[in-house]
């Protein structure tokens, strides 16, 4: 059952530091993080020194757009300890990803690193309402994975009754939720869906049965509609969380009640925004690549790294009382973006505009082609029972509408055409969602 | 009076219709009646089958999406004028005919018009005042 609305904040003083205070405190420790990179890591020191730049020359925040970018690969080729910046003794834990493909990543916490990030997870949980009174369940998997043991400490720290359930034994989930009256949930919005379902296919009422009031849900990017309906479903509030392994693991950034986007721990990391084509960095409001770079981190620091994820920096005030910067949802990953006609285009711009159209499915598949040196985009949309008529014109309105739609949200004028249900080629059940012609 | 209209989209691809009429034929369901309404890319086969439950679920199987709708048909005398008179009486009733098409029963010989108008219940009423006659789909 949803809790009225509160603004608890775990720690005031950081969360809430006026602005021009909070940018001196990062342009100290930004210098201060810049220095040892660049004593301790040689793959910094190397890419500081090919861009002519010395420690010295990082003064303040506004320095950061002269300093190299850290990638995914760089944690592959330095696994699993060249980008450490302590000696290996000082590390306390190892997380990391196995990540779909090839060598895995780790990262290497130093007892501080811990701790920080302990703080994080724990700041998010009072944000979604958490305090002592509380018995959070953790279904996140606990392991190399830090989701699990992230919200296990965290959860720890606010000083709530932490239930480690980890994940899987959906069954078992709901049974130890209901007989211990669990109030919190943590893990992905997807599986807490799934929860949300069972729990009623069960027979349960989540209104009476289940004592839930609130979620904190993330490692996976999710929608609006997603968050309404799993509101709905368990009777909470559900908050998104975001994190990654190399900079800290969940708890980066994290939703206050108003859920206008999620605050940015910005005492411990500076988040930028870049075209991924140009790698300029854009002002706040803009839609671009997600950019880290730790200030506090001791074990393995991270200069630049950039997530491949899209989204907006927003750093007007939030009614919660924070100061911190808000980013929004994730709406894409750069390593899916076109470029058609100067225009950066995601498929999952198109996807929205698909699903809020009524009743389109989300098949569909983008072709890209070059005539007379002019790019043209096709996004051909599969047909479900939804959509369907008997009549002509009501297709063509719902071509239409797809097509203004995606003018209006993307920017680009795209063809549209409707094709047969199933027709669309697909791998391992999803549509192939880019076939790109142009030869370049 | 009803009777029950298949709808099924079609892509402009070489060999779709023969695609549809197979997975019909093969179901055993016979095509009482069928239009095509098509544009540059895509077409509307319009049909009137003898069991249409058992065609939306042979064309479900073959892969295509089919919807059925109410449709209005009517029995035309065989004799010269008589669809405009039909055509005339619709007009009157001032709805407006989304599409329509004839068939010729096999059993009976008799032409018969169907046509589609969205709002059943008041073009059911205004239909009869006009002393239109409509048939079900047992015919
Ligand atoms: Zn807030």
């Amino acid at each position: 059952m949803k809790a009225p609305k509160t603004h608890n904040i775990y720690n005031p003083e950081a969360e809430c530091m006026p602005r021009e205070q909070l940018r001196e405190l990062q342009s100290k420790r930004l210098a201060e993080t810049v220095k040892r990179e660049y004593e301790n890591v040689p793959v910094y020191r190397e890419r500081m020194d090919a861009k002519g730049i010395k420690p010295g020359d990082i003064k303040s925040v506004d320095d950061l757009k002269y300093l190299p970018f850290t990638n995914k690969t760089d944690l592959r080729d330095e696994f699993p300890f060249g980008l450490l910046a302590v000696p290996k003794r000082e590390i306390v834990r190892i997380q990391g990803s196995s990540g779909t493909t090839g060598k895995p990543i780790v990262s290497g916490y130093t007892e501080n690193d811990v701790e920080v990030w302990t703080e994080m997870v724990a700041r998010a949980l009072v944000a979604a309402g958490g305090t002592a009174d509380d018995i959070i369940q953790v279904c996140y998997g606990y392991g190399l994975f830090t989701g699990g043991l992230g919200a296990h400490q965290g959860a720890t720290r606010i000083g709530a009754m932490t239930v480690p359930m980890s994940s899987g034994n959906t069954q078992r989930q709901i049974l130890m939720m209901k007989e211990l009256g669990s109030t919190m949930l943590c893990c992905t919005p997807s599986y807490a869906t799934y929860l949300g379902e069972t729990i009623r296919e069960m027979g349960l009422d989540p209104k009476k049965d289940i004592r839930l009031k609130s979620g904190v849900f993330g490692a996976e990017p999710w929608t609006e509609e997603m968050r309404q309906r799993l509101e709905q479903l368990l009777d909470i509030d559900a908050c998104d969380i975001y994190g990654l392994t190399e900079i800290a693991g969940p708890g980066v950034a994290f939703e206050c009640l108003e859920k206008r986007g999620m605050h940015v721990n910005e005492d411990h990391v500076i988040a930028e925004i870049i075209d991924p084509v140009t790698e300029e960095q854009l002002p706040y409001g803009c839609s671009g690549e997600l950019v880290f770079t730790t200030i506090t981190k001791e074990g393995m620091p991270m200069l630049r790294y950039r997530t491949h994820d899209i989204c907006k920096l927003d750093a007007t005030p939030c009614a919660c009382g924070r100061t911190t910067v808000r980013m929004g949802r994730i709406t894409g990953r750069t390593d899916d973006m076109l470029v058609i006609r100067g225009v950066n285009v995601f498929p999952s711009q198109i996807e929205s505009v698909l699903v809020s159209v009524k009743g389109v499915a989300p098949f569909y598949q983008l072709v890209v082609d070059r005539v007379h040196s002019t790019d043209s985009i096709e996004v051909q949309v599969e047909l479900d029972e939804k959509m369907f008529s008997d009549t002509v014109a009501d297709f063509e309105k719902i071509r239409n509408e797809i097509g203004e739609k995606i003018k209006s949200v993307v920017g680009i004028s795209a063809k549209v055409t409707l094709v047969g249900a199933k027709t669309l080629p697909r791998s391992e059940g999803k549509a192939k969602r880019v076939i790109d012609n142009r030869k370049l | 009076m009803t009777i029950k209209q298949i709808s099924v989209f079609m892509e402009n691809k070489p060999g779709t219709m023969s695609k549809v009429t197979d997975a019909l034929g093969n179901s055993g369901i016979d095509v009482r009646a069928a239009s095509l309404a098509d544009t540059q890319d895509f077409g509307i086969l319009r049909m009137i089958v003898s069991d249409t439950d058992k065609a939306v679920k042979a064309l479900a199987e073959a892969g295509y999406v089919a919807s059925v709708c109410d449709v209005f048909a009517a029995e035309v005398p065989d004799r010269p004028g008589a669809m405009t008179e039909l055509m005339k009486k619709v007009a009157e009733t001032g709805l407006n005919l989304e599409y329509m098409y004839a068939f010729v029963s096999p059993e009976t010989k008799d032409a018969y018009i169907v046509f589609r108008i969205k709002d059943i219940e008041s073009a059911e009423k205004a239909l009869s005042e006009k002393g239109i006659k409509l048939i079900g789909n047992a015919k």
